[in-house]
């Protein structure tokens, strides 16, 4: 396949390296001379020191008869240019662009990037993940720090779902105060039934946060598991 | 009319006062705020500090009904991409946008984006000024085509890539 590279940086460099080792037809495009003759030197003659958002030197880099164009500079407006050049002015079957700013996404799909790659979006939804979602907020420490204000969402397989206050087992010394549902903080009482989505606000020392999860959230092994 | 302006640069900052001046409701977008300095004491519109290519910033700016739309910036791809934003985000239909590279100005004009080429604009210019012709590319050109969405796309002729342009087609 001839894979178009646009964009010398990190990633066009090693995008443009694998491709090779896997047999591909590889030009590289890199508008800085410096960097353009560094890459050349490691990875040899198939690197163009022009600017690849110039419809002339996309012609000339053989932009006409690529499979695809990957544009992974480090600009999201160039990125876009180079692969709506590549579709539209050299019937390009494939595009793929890079783009940093996440609110750019749908401009790029809507506009007829064929594929989106995101680095700023992978990251974000990485750490999303890695934070349980629900797992026991600390909303405030009281006091000298031996008394916290704690937040537990509740979420469907929650042991503590149509169970009421009274039927729970508190750690000693702590206790429940309210229910936030529905954006409305609703005082509990002993016979009031949990429900999916409410978020209990309990206060208790900090050493309760392992038995008080048990009895909202669930045993802690479960709850770990990410987007159960 | 309202009309915003992304970029006051030379070019931009003209048309901002002028128009201002025309009794026309202009909002002026740069990056930087020391481009304004550029507009006279009197003017009356808005300069707004902010990336001309952001949704949020231009609806920010209030440019969501304006019935024209600059892109005057340095960078034809900024240009290229604001234009875009305001046509498929904002439905903004009457944009133009500056795209100094003439092979990138013809292909957007088919996106239907009215484009214009200080490149072309300029050699068109110095040629008539000394009696060796005309260039053949127009310096302003008018879209040509609807703008984008899926699957709607004609490449343009070779030619134009090749350096001898035909505009007929």
């Amino acid at each position: 396949m001839f894979v178009l590279v646009v964009g010398g940086g990190k990633v066009g460099y090693y995008l443009a390296k694998e491709l090779i080792e896997n047999s591909h037809e590889v030009v590289l495009m890199e508008k800085d001379r410096a960097r353009a003759d560094q890459i050349a030197d490691e990875i040899g003659s198939v690197v163009v020191p022009h600017d690849g958002c110039e419809g002339k030197y996309l012609g000339e880099a053989g932009c006409a008869r690529a499979d695809i164009v990957a544009a992974v500079t480090g600009d999201d407006e160039d990125n876009l240019v180079i692969c709506q050049m590549a579709k539209h002015h050299f019937d390009v079957p494939r595009t793929i662009a890079r783009v940093n700013n996440p609110k750019n996404e749908d401009l790029f799909r809507h506009l007829g990037v064929d594929e989106i790659i995101s680095p700023t979006r992978m990251i974000l939804s990485s750490i999303e993940q890695d934070i349980p979602v629900h797992e026991l907020l600390h909303l405030a420490t009281l006091g000298e720090g031996e008394l916290e204000i704690i937040e537990a969402h509740l979420q469907d397989g929650s042991p503590a779902i149509g169970r009421s206050a009274g039927d729970l087992t508190m750690p000693a010394g702590c206790s429940l105060f309210a229910i936030v549902r529905d954006g409305v903080a609703v005082p509990l009482l002993p016979d009031t039934p949990f429900r999916v989505g409410d978020k209990v606000i309990a206060i208790g020392p900090n050493e309760c946060s392992a038995l008080l999860h048990e009895q909202l959230i669930g045993a802690m092994d479960e709850a770990v598991a990410p987007g159960s | 009319m309202k009309i915003v302006i992304v970029g006051a640069g030379r070019v931009g900052s003209v048309l901002a006062e002028a128009y201002d001046a025309a009794g026309h409701q202009v909002v002026v977008l740069d990056l930087s705020t020391s481009a304004f300095d550029r507009l006279p004491p009197e003017f009356r519109g808005s300069a707004i500090r902010g990336d001309g290519t952001d949704e949020d910033t231009l609806r920010r700016a209030g440019a969501e009904d304006a019935d024209v739309f600059l892109a005057l910036t340095e960078g034809d791809n900024r240009n290229v991409m604001a234009t875009q934003v305001a046509l498929e985000k904002l439905g903004i239909t009457n944009v133009v946008a500056k795209i100094n590279d003439p092979v990138r100005a013809a292909a957007y004009a088919e996106l239907g984006i009215a484009t214009l080429c200080r490149t072309t604009m300029l050699g068109d210019a110095i040629s008539a000024y000394l009696g060796l012709g005309s260039m053949g590319l127009p310096g302003v050109i008018a879209p040509t085509g609807g703008h984008q969405g899926e699957g709607s796309h004609q490449p343009l002729a070779d030619s134009i890539g090749a350096g001898a342009p035909d505009r007929e087609a």
